[in-house]
């Protein structure tokens, strides 16, 4: 017989609680393209879930990385590269090589 | 301090074209000017990172190094397409010939002394390029590519003036 540790299913139940009832709405994909050394502004209604597509159009290597470190994400010159949106709040980011050049993400809670 | 002067005067030459019309410097001239000016901050953070341990003074000279040399290989390969053969002149030379006497007087420094000399100088030079640019070589550029590519430097640019402003104040 199997034992499974109380932990393990302490967390299955966690996962398990964590699944909303109700059908989430369908995650969207943003663009945040980089140009001439600046972030476009970040969309607003944006949800958990989400993918922010960010996107290096210049000749520059860059990174959107959180002030809170909880992402960052190296953008090598002309990069597409796609963050899943983990968690709900504002996070204030910036490329790490050019401190000027910043941005905000508002991101909601999930939609249901 | 001296070396923002130096940098000064040797714009004189294309700033001295707003004057006399028959100075203004030619599009093969901006094009060296341009890439001159980056080929200085490349061996001066080349130089910083053989020299200084500081991170934030690394970071910044790997910064340095790597968007100049971006700019520059977009450069050539801009005058490569346009079949312009950059062309030396006064500025260009008067901008070496700077660039290699703080090379010499920045050598001779180490540590703390060498990073504050360093940054300061960055931040004399990047703010005498930015002027040169915005006053002089953007100005006077014929070709719609060429003063394209010395607008993004000139962001670029503005962006490392910042940076190293902000990383001369913090070591006040």
């Amino acid at each position: 017989m199997t034992v499974i540790p109380r932990w393990l299913g302490a967390l299955a139940g966690a996962a398990l609680l964590a699944v909303p009832a109700a059908p989430l709405a369908a995650p969207k994909t943003y663009q945040i393209a980089i140009q001439q050394m600046k972030f476009a502004p970040a969309p607003s209604g944006l949800k958990v879930g989400d993918t922010i597509e960010w996107v290096n159009d210049d000749i520059f290597l860059h990174s959107a990385t959180a002030r809170d470190k909880s992402f960052d994400v190296e953008l090598r010159p002309k990069a597409h590269v796609r963050l899943v949106l983990a968690r709900a709040g504002t996070v204030d980011f910036a490329c790490r090589y050019h401190p000027g050049m910043t941005g905000r993400l508002v991101v909601g809670k999930q939609a249901r | 301090m001296l070396k923002a002067l130096a940098i000064a005067t040797a714009f004189t030459f294309a700033a001295g074209g707003a004057c006399a019309q028959a100075a203004k410097p030619t599009d093969p001239q901006i094009a060296h000017i341009a890439y001159t000016a980056g080929v200085i901050d490349v061996a001066a953070g080349k130089q910083a990172l053989a020299r200084s341990k500081d991170k934030a003074v690394r970071d910044f000279a790997s910064e340095m190094v790597r968007d100049h040399t971006a700019v520059n290989d977009q450069a050539l390969a801009l005058v490569k397409k346009l079949g312009v053969t950059p062309q030396d002149n006064p500025t260009s030379q008067s901008l070496n010939k700077a660039a290699a006497d703080k090379l010499t007087s920045l050598a001779k420094l180490d540590g703390k002394a060498f990073d504050k000399a360093y940054i300061d100088n960055e931040v004399a030079y990047h703010k005498t390029v930015n002027g040169a640019l915005a006053t002089v070589l953007i100005p006077n550029a014929q070709n719609a590519e060429l003063k394209g590519l010395l607008e993004t430097g000139l962001k670029l640019f503005k962006e490392h003036q910042a940076h190293a402003e902000h990383l001369a104040a913090a070591r006040r």
